[in-house]
């Protein structure tokens, strides 16, 4: 086992390198730099000396293998460095964003789970009936949905006919709870609801594997309770496909809910995103590039763990 | 002579009998696949002909009939510069599909290419492949995609870019599991046997035999694709005015005036969710079909 767990996590190391090079570069090719973004609105401070003044203070006259090499060694270090556009301390930066999306993707994951599972079971148990295929329209609906535009139908639905809006501006959870949830419970559900479908299909089609196996027979054959084989036998052995599918959605929501947060005024990490490519911010589109790369590696791995920690088939292969 | 050629026109027959009974076993036996391949010709056909069937030319303004609610006149009600909701939906229906079938084309195809490839050759150039693949596959798409805009600019062929290249890491995952399994068949054997370069062995040995996985994932693209250019159009980094698009419909002015015209936000966002809802529906049972473990008992 501990060599399995080497094994992975030197092989992360490639592909988070990968995505440091590629993400550097790509930053690099994009039209236009902070400077001269800087200086878009100020004709009279936009010569050629002042620019160069302020690309030598940001290390941007540099050449880019140094910077590269820089960025890399601040990294090793877990120095993450200052925004360039704010000169704030990236960790700041992202803190206070992280939380709010970190928040939201725990909500909408419950919100998901809490659907899933029971009716992902249900479909499977009652395969073919108008039970299943309920639950199946309701899930294609909820993949077929933009979740942006039921966040829209939310807001236009409570504004319409209870003539009240959710409030637009962030309350952290420890500040006041009630106004926490009141305003993130709409976007979580509006998430959770796609994310639900997706796990809904998965929980059904691996129930429908599972229920199939020799062991369910056997168990049957000894006259166990019918609830006893679904929820020990069964549902235990079928949750390992979804863990993977919810793990992984989670590990996009933590940067990919970008649209979602916009309709909702919603200052996340996607937001954050957006604005940071929008300024030519290299430092912090970096960091957050890396950050939800790392996020995404680390649950691959963990899940990786989890299966050979569960399928000993896996663990000495 | 007379023997000999229904000889020959048998099997003909038989294939096109068979063909034919495929599709009526699908219908019966799956009718929701079936009411999802339907919608999808509609929407399909709706987009090339909608110059034909739009009621309104999709741009021309009415200052007369602005954020006008449904009516005879307009069926679906007007927008902030009195256009047409319905013509706009119509002619929007022809921007998702062209993007929405060439993302999943080009992505479930270059992926599978990647995927066999990768299976085939093992070892080493596995697990490059496989390293590259993860790379993008860890990379957050929006940024991809924001990156691919600010580069190239908005527009219909540089959104379908920015749709399928994060597609094609997934694709080749799918694909490659499915290669690993045809490597070891005796026809890959005596292909190579027979000394045939490793391009034949890859494009005409293995990956037509990777068909079923590579339909699902086509019929799960087009949904997907379908979206991820509503949402990129949302952020005003997809397509562009004046190109009708669905996902240009519910931005600004839709979320703007939604409590005074609702049918501005809703009606596009209806249309989105039926063509996904449609694919899915499609491919769903299409899944089903292709893939004898998941049959009933």
């Amino acid at each position: 086992m501990a060599k399995y767990i080497v094994k992975r996590l030197l092989l992360m190391i490639p592909t988070l390198l990968g995505v440091a090079v590629l993400i550097f570069f790509l930053m690099r090719v994009v039209p236009g730099d902070i400077v001269e973004l800087r200086f878009a609105g100020e004709s009279a401070f936009a010569q050629k000396e002042n620019l160069d003044k302020e690309r030598a203070r940001l290390g941007l006259d540099r050449p880019l293998w140094e910077q590269f090499v820089t960025w890399m060694l601040g990294i090793l270090r877990l120095d993450f460095g200052t925004s360039m556009w704010t000169g704030a301390p990236i960790i700041e930066e992202i803190k206070l964003r992280a939380t709010l999306s970190f928040q939201l993707a725990v909500m909408a994951t419950a919100i998901a789970v809490a659907l899933a599972i029971p009716l992902g079971v249900v479909a499977a148990l009652k395969q073919d009936t108008w039970v299943d295929y309920a639950v199946r329209i309701f899930s294609i609906a909820g993949l077929a949905t933009p979740s942006f535009w039921l966040g829209i139908v939310f807001i236009l639905g409570m504004l319409i006919i209870f003539k009240w809006l959710p409030p637009m501006v962030y309350t952290p959870f420890w500040v006041d709870p009630w106004q926490n949830m009141l305003q993130l419970v709409w976007p979580a559900l509006a998430v959770g609801y796609r994310y639900s479908a997706v796990a809904t299909r998965m929980t059904r089609s691996s129930m429908l594997e599972v229920l199939r196996e020799d062991y369910i027979r056997t168990a049957r054959a000894k006259g166990l309770w019918e609830k006893l084989i679904l929820s020990r036998h069964a549902l235990k052995n079928a949750m390992l496909p979804v863990l993977t599918v919810v793990a992984l959605e989670f590990a996009f929501l933590m940067g990919g809910l970008v649209v979602t947060e916009q309709v909702f005024n919603l200052n996340g990490l996607g937001m954050l995103f957006v604005e940071s490519v929008a300024r030519r911010d290299y430092t912090l589109t970096q960091a957050l590039v890396m950050l939800v790369a790392f996020v995404f590696i680390f649950v691959n791995f963990t899940v990786d763990l989890m299966y050979a920690w569960i399928d000993p088939r896996i663990r000495f292969r | 002579m007379a023997l000999r050629s229904t000889v020959v026109e048998a099997p003909d027959i038989a294939g096109r009998l068979s063909w034919f009974t495929q599709v009526r076993e699908f219908c019966q036996q799956r009718p929701l696949g079936a009411i999802g391949a339907v919608v999808v010709i509609v929407n399909i056909l709706v987009g090339i002909g909608a110059n034909i069937i739009a009621p309104y030319d999709p741009l021309a303004t009415d200052y007369g009939a602005m954020l006008a609610p449904p009516s005879a006149a307009h069926w679906l009600g007007t927008d902030a510069f009195g256009r047409d909701v319905l013509s706009r939906i119509i002619y929007g229906s022809w921007t998702a599909m062209l993007v929405g079938f060439a993302c999943a084309f080009f992505g479930a195809t270059i992926g599978a290419v990647i995927g066999v490839t990768s299976a085939y050759f093992a070892g080493r150039v596995d697990l490059l492949i496989q390293r590259i693949m993860d790379i993008f596959l860890a990379f957050p798409l929006i940024i991809l995609a924001l990156a691919v805009v600010s580069i190239l600019g908005t527009g219909v062929s540089n959104v379908i870019m920015a749709i399928t290249i994060p597609m094609i890491p997934r694709a080749a995952l799918v694909a490659r599991s499915s290669a690993l399994a045809i490597r070891e068949m005796p026809y890959v054997d005596a292909a190579r046997a027979a000394g045939f370069r490793h391009r034949r062995i890859i494009l005409r040995h293995m990956l037509p035999n990777v068909m079923a996985p590579y339909l699902i994932m086509l019929t799960a693209y087009l949904g997907q694709a379908i979206l991820a250019e509503a949402s990129l159009t949302f952020l005003g980094l997809g397509v562009s005015e004046p190109t009708p698009a669905w996902g240009l419909m519910l931005r600004g002015a839709a979320v703007q005036f939604a409590e005074a015209a609702p049918w501005m936000a809703i009606f596009p966002g209806l249309a989105i969710s039926l063509a996904v809802f449609a694919f899915n529906l499609f491919g769903d049972s299409l899944r089903d079909a292709l893939d004898p473990r998941l049959r009933a008992q």
